[in-house]
């Protein structure tokens, strides 16, 4: 069994400050399966924690501590070698791809021959329900099954951990419920930690872990 | 009186393409009646094969325009898919930007003061390292192959291709896909180009397109840079076409059309390597490579896109040295001493030129934006914008090459004995100022916040009001932006000025170039120096002027 599954992603003494004000202090770690709920109004900075684990923290702000993914530091590495798998609110499919290529661009490429990479893609959308819709133009999705591919994009690409930027605010009220279940099972299931940052008290209730507060709203320069 | 304006605006930029076009075609297969030729046959055709060399003319305009291209695309996606979002990015934007407004002959001429075999490179490198104490024996300029005219495209080329990346580049969720890309294992180029590149290159084609019209059929350029035996097709045809002897033309009309058919033979090929890239593209992104390792690559591209800027501002730089050197002989990096003696003796034949292309340039500006404003005002009235076909519309005068058509306006216009008048010349710049207005300009003003309009017409104010106080003051900034680019663009301006004005208006531009490159290096200097600062004024006037105006209002006085 992989290492990190063990030990989780573990954030030691972290702390983003912008101009010497801190935004977000953080020592947790996330085992295996649970999840972290960073809670805040928008502009306080919590996008900024998942930036610097993901390794794209803007060089305007200053982050102390480090970042552990199993028994592995990766604060300092290149962002291709964190193996983190990013949700945002939109689902961001690559528009000139089919779904199904958008799949095999997230595969790692030892799975070979490309019969093979069309296969794991097959599979990876029948698991969220998407079942033959490899050839379909992404735009013609629907927001809930866009959602589900972006979804389905991420945990093909085996990632360690999963970072969630309020992934279902754009979803309307009733399938925001059917999302959180699938990424939250999947997660579980997978054994994957996930931090996952939103202002929504209700994704912060459905997760069933720790939640942070963080401050207040960024003032105006 | 405003729902004229698109159609009329549509007639400027279609009708002079379409009657020059029909106007070239005529000539070339034999009929011109006002030069006895009322007959239609294939001498002239017969003529310009005969011609020593028409061949390898030909095949050059065709190499140096799909070249110079292919070169400068792949420079901009580079240099955009390493360094996109990065500190470095803006730096070097900010650096290469300001090149758009350098007019093509100025920036070559520049260019070509730097590596010359007794150019300032060569200056800066002798003799500690090349050991040469005089200039070295080699055709570094004017090469045979056309190396230096295709370089010389190319840094010209990058600033206008990069600018419209920039303006793409926003309407796709850029840094995130990045971020994204890297998080699944991508090099930053790798992931770039797989992910957000097809999205922008969709909507930099016509752009492209008007970049590989214009280096296949360019005139300044290849002048001062190009090959000279024999010259390029396009130079040679002007050439022709200016000769005294009135039975050429027919000659330089097929010609003409043999232009034209290089030049859609580039965007023919071109669309083919379209297709290709695509294919392997489509191959390698579902094919899952991360191609990680491309550290070098990145810093490949920042190289050549630094250096592609630098030295073209190093060689205006040492254009203006020039203009004051005195004695300046050859491994010295500096003159031995200065002198304003070449202003003083060129001044005077430099005032009429300079006069000619400041009230052309402003005449064409001058009704360049007040159509682009009427015909925006239109489209908000009914709130169609014509989309992508009223788009392809505008790049008409830009996709046509040049000769192609300004032959046959020539004549046109010499038929109604129009030509070399001041209104003809003012409509053939507005031909080519206007699409450049009416795309600096339609952006900003369909993003203006109409609630602000809402609010003055609530309170009663007329609409002709509402434009006055309101939206013209509120936009400024973006009118006189848009003025300062058609102003570059008209300053310009070789050909047009060059024919339409039959060798009776000369500009600045014409001036330069009839120079060569083999001139004067003072008096180059001069001409160069003054073609390269009438832009530059116009841009600076433009930031300049609304800061003043509204220098109590901070949110819209700019500086």
């Amino acid at each position: 069994m992989d290492k990190t599954a063990i030990h989780g992603l573990r954030l030691k003494d972290v702390t983003i400050t912008l101009d010497g004000r801190e935004l977000v202090s953080v020592d947790h770690t996330i085992l295996p399966g649970e999840i972290l709920t960073v809670m805040g109004p928008s502009g306080s900075g919590k996008s900024t924690l998942l930036a610097f684990i993901g390794g794209f923290l803007d060089p305007a702000f200053h982050a102390a501590g480090e970042v552990y993914c199993g028994d592995i530091n990766i604060t300092s590495i290149k962002p291709q070698d964190r193996r983190a798998g990013l949700l945002f609110q939109d689902p961001l499919l690559f528009p000139h791809m089919s779904v199904g290529s958008n799949l095999m661009f997230a595969l790692p490429n030892w799975v070979q021959p490309k019969a093979k990479r069309r296969q794991s893609a097959e599979e990876a959308l029948a698991d969220v329900g998407l079942d033959g819709f490899f050839d379909r133009d992404p735009d013609t999705l629907s927001g809930g099954q866009k959602a589900r591919v972006a979804l389905a994009r991420v945990l093909i690409s085996e990632p360690a951990f999963l970072l969630l930027d309020e992934p279902f605010s754009k979803l309307d009220a009733g399938r925001r419920n059917q999302m959180r279940q699938l990424v939250f099972g999947n997660a579980k299931s997978r054994s994957l930690p996930v931090l996952l940052v939103t202002h929504d008290q209700a994704d912060a209730d459905a997760t069933g872990g720790m939640i942070i507060e963080v401050g207040a709203p960024l003032q105006n320069q | 009186m405003l729902r004229f304006f698109p159609a009329f605006a549509l007639f400027i930029l279609v009708v002079p393409v379409l009657c020059g076009l029909a106007g070239t075609m005529l000539p070339a297969f034999g009929y011109l009646p006002a030069l006895g030729g009322d007959e239609i046959n294939l001498s002239a055709y017969k003529a310009l094969f005969s011609q020593p060399g028409i061949g390898h003319s030909t095949r050059q305009a065709f190499i140096i325009g799909l070249a110079s291209t292919a070169i400068s695309v792949c420079l901009v996606a580079g240099f955009v898919a390493a360094w996109y979002g990065t500190r470095s990015f803006r730096a070097t934007q900010h650096l290469v930007s300001p090149l758009l407004a350098v007019p093509h002959a100025a920036a070559a001429f520049g260019f070509a003061f730097m590596i010359a075999p007794s150019g300032y490179l060569a200056r800066l490198l002798s003799p500690w390292l090349t050991g040469w104490d005089r200039p070295p024996d080699l055709l570094i300029v004017n090469d045979p192959v056309g190396l230096a005219l295709i370089a010389g495209l190319v840094v010209k080329e990058v600033p206008f291709l990069l600018l419209v990346t920039l303006a793409a580049l926003p309407q796709v969720p850029a840094v995130k896909a990045i971020h994204l890309t890297q998080s699944l294992g991508y090099g930053r180029m790798a992931g770039f180009i797989f992910a957000v590149w097809p999205s922008i290159y969709k909507q930099i084609r016509y752009p492209i397109f008007a970049v590989i019209a214009y280096s296949s059929a360019n005139v300044d350029m290849s002048i001062i840079l190009g090959p000279s035996t024999p010259h390029t097709l396009p130079v040679r045809l002007v050439g022709w076409m200016n000769d005294s002897e009135l039975s050429m033309r027919f000659m330089a009309c097929a010609g003409a059309s043999l232009q034209i058919a290089v030049t859609v033979g580039g965007l023919v090929a071109w669309l083919l390597i379209e297709r290709l890239m695509a294919s392997c593209l489509r191959m390698f992104t579902t094919a899952g490579y991360r191609l990680k390792r491309d550290g070098w690559l990145r810093i490949m591209a920042s190289i050549s896109m630094t250096a592609s800027a630098l030295i073209v501002f190093g060689g205006l730089v040492v254009l203006a040295i020039w203009s004051i050197a005195g004695l300046w002989q050859f491994p010295n990096a500096l003159p031995n001493s200065l002198s304003l003696r070449s202003w003083n003796t060129t001044l005077p034949a430099l005032t009429r030129p300079f006069w000619t292309t400041v009230v052309l340039g402003i005449a064409a500006v001058i009704i360049s934006v007040f159509i682009t404003i009427a015909c925006l005002a239109r489209e908000q009235q009914t709130g169609r914008s014509g989309g992508n076909r009223a788009l392809l519309f505008l790049y008409v005068p830009l996709l046509v090459p040049q000769i192609g058509f300004l032959f046959g306006l020539q004549l046109l216009l010499l038929n109604f004995n129009a030509s070399a008048s001041w209104p003809a010349l003012i409509f053939v710049h507005v031909v080519f100022v206007l699409p450049y207005v009416f795309l600096s300009l339609s952006a900003p003003w369909r993003a203006f916040d109409t609630r602000y309009e809402a609010i003055a017409a609530a309170l009663g104010t007329s609409p002709w009001r509402i434009f006055l106080r309101v939206r013209f003051p509120m936009l400024l900034r973006a009118i006189l932006a848009a003025a300062a680019v058609g102003f570059a663009v008209s300053v310009g301006q070789y050909l047009p000025t060059l024919l339409i004005g039959s060798g009776r208006f000369s500009t600045i531009t014409t001036e330069a170039v009839a120079l060569g490159s083999g001139g004067n290096r003072r008096i180059i200097g001069i001409y160069a120096f003054v073609q390269m600062m009438l832009p530059f004024i116009g841009f600076l006037l433009a930031s300049l002027l609304p800061a003043l105006f509204f220098r109590n209002r901070r949110a819209i006085k700019g500086l």
